[in-house]
């Protein structure tokens, strides 16, 4: 049986910090080392293998680096000195770019298509927009339930002024110049991701 | 006078999740002849979850717009985040500039387009790290008019403030400058063996109910010690652990009232500070077992 290592080249080549899977020793001390570990389809450990033995849809149509809190516990714990959060982050964000992100996953749609999109439109957190959108992104229905839901943390935010009312923020005095500098960020950053 | 550039950070602003800990940051520099020069026209780090949305280079050209506004405004002078994503993401993206010369290129040909450039050479660091480095242990357990004694704190690192890079050269699973600082208040740091985990993170948002269960061990752990209050530095443990209480007791049956703090509560209730000065009106869960000390 031959191993295909395309798969595995690409991602060394394309993803953030895809390279050092190369370096994992398959010890599983970032895996146990996990607070999500629990509810990992497959664990770092197992992903990083997987990488190498080519299964590309079964790594990038996993849940698994979606469960990531950046918590760096697996960084500090690696014997070999990896920076596996951050390899997460790029087989997550590799996911993202290859369209493998199975459409309700939804860490995935709140941090791009939400966090994301909610910083980028005016250069800062507004945290009411973000909490709203959250809610509703299953439609309204599911929405009101929701807000009903966390009616109380959200009354206690507003009463402790810790809670902007309005969903709405303006955008920060250089906009211009921020998106200009995102496009051309964004473009480098596509050479890189398509392995140009 | 000692000043400093100043990241606040999007949860730090007026009506923000973490108001309470900007203002009483604030009144604890004013303690210590701090003056704290805001970045003009910062934007968001991106946090932990920005990769999603952002890649690398993107993700990184928010912070290194920071940086370069720092620069360009206060010139050389430390930049000092109180939010623990916001000091994340400006030590790493410093440290990709400073070891990976295509980034550093890249990065200053995205900035070109915002008429701004960044060589790298400012240093980032967390408040805390000032308050150690720069003032001491001695200087701040001698601001204390009012000690708070028999108040019994669970000192909560957290994680971002903790790893990767750690503060001040302590341990990664047994920190102990968050200890420290609250027994120089005069209250007591309780056992509290989940100093170090996550709350969740991010997560508190997309998977709520995963995160409350880390939520709930926390709280756990620090009633089974008997803490009244729990103390941390970052904005997001201080969050998760204390918004998402009421729904930790209706998911497990629970009953936890226990008010989550930030350290710069506890430094300007102890050194002297009113209760509103020290941010402790904006508590969702009260912080009244405190009162006995304004």
């Amino acid at each position: 049986m031959a191993y295909d290592l395309s798969f595995a080249k690409e991602v060394y080549k394309n993803a953030e910090m895809g390279h050092w899977i190369k370096m994992c020793m398959q010890c599983g001390v970032c895996s146990g080392s996990c607070p999500l570990g629990p509810h990992w389809e497959f664990g770092p450990r197992q992903l990083f293998q997987m990488v190498r033995s080519g299964k590309m849809d079964e790594v990038l149509q996993s849940d698994s680096m979606w469960m990531c809190t950046s918590c760096y516990n697996c960084i500090v714990r690696c014997p070999r000195g990896l920076p596996i959060t951050h390899i997460v982050h790029g087989l997550a964000r590799y996911a993202v770019v290859k369209g493998k992100v199975k459409p309700n996953q939804v860490t995935a749609r709140f941090a791009k298509n939400i966090f994301w999109e909610n910083i980028v439109s005016t250069g800062r957190v507004g945290e009411a927009a973000l909490t709203m959108k959250l809610y509703f992104v299953d439609g309204l229905a599911q929405g009101i339930q929701n807000g009903l839901e966390m009616k109380d943390s959200a009354l206690g935010m507003l009463k402790t002024g810790r809670l902007n009312p309005l969903p709405f923020r303006s955008k920060i005095k250089g906009f211009a110049g921020f998106e200009a500098m995102l496009k051309k960020a964004r473009e480098l950053e596509e050479k890189r991701e398509k392995g140009a | 006078m000692k000043e400093y550039t100043f990241y606040t950070g999007c949860s730090s602003e007026k009506r923000a999740s973490a108001y309470n800990m900007e203002h009483s940051i604030q009144s604890m520099c004013a303690i210590l002849d701090i003056k704290l020069n805001e970045i003009d026209d910062w934007n968001c780090c991106s946090a932990s979850i920005g990769y999603a949305g952002g890649g690398q280079l993107p993700r990184m050209a928010l912070t290194a717009r920071n940086f370069a506004l720092a620069q360009k405004q206060q010139g050389s002078k430390d930049v000092v985040a109180t939010c623990a994503a916001c000091w994340l993401a400006l030590r790493e993206t410093n440290e990709r500039i400073h070891e990976e010369p295509e980034v550093k290129s890249d990065l200053n040909v995205a900035l070109k387009e915002a008429g701004l450039s960044y060589d790298g050479s400012l240093k980032s660091r967390h408040m805390v790290e000032v308050l150690i480095e720069d003032f001491g242990w001695d200087v701040l357990k001698s601001k204390v008019k009012k000690p708070l004694k028999g108040l019994k704190v669970a000192g909560y690192v957290g994680c971002q403030t903790n790893r990767p890079f750690g503060v001040c050269g302590d341990s990664f699973e047994n920190p102990t400058y968050l200890d420290k600082m609250i027994e120089a208040t005069g209250a007591t740091a309780v056992p509290f063996a989940k100093k170090v985990a996550c709350c969740g993170g991010a997560l508190a948002f997309s998977e709520n109910e995963k995160s409350c269960a880390l939520v709930k061990d926390i709280l756990q752990d620090a009633a089974a010690n008997g803490a009244e209050a729990i103390v941390t530095p970052c904005p997001v443990c201080q969050l998760n652990v204390e918004v998402y209480q009421g729904k930790v007791n209706k998911l497990f049956g629970t009953n936890f009232n226990i008010p989550v703090l930030y350290y710069s509560q506890l430094f300007v209730l102890s050194w002297g500070g009113s209760w509103k000065e020290a941010a402790l009106d904006q508590q969702v869960v009260s912080a009244d077992a405190l009162k006995r000390f304004a």
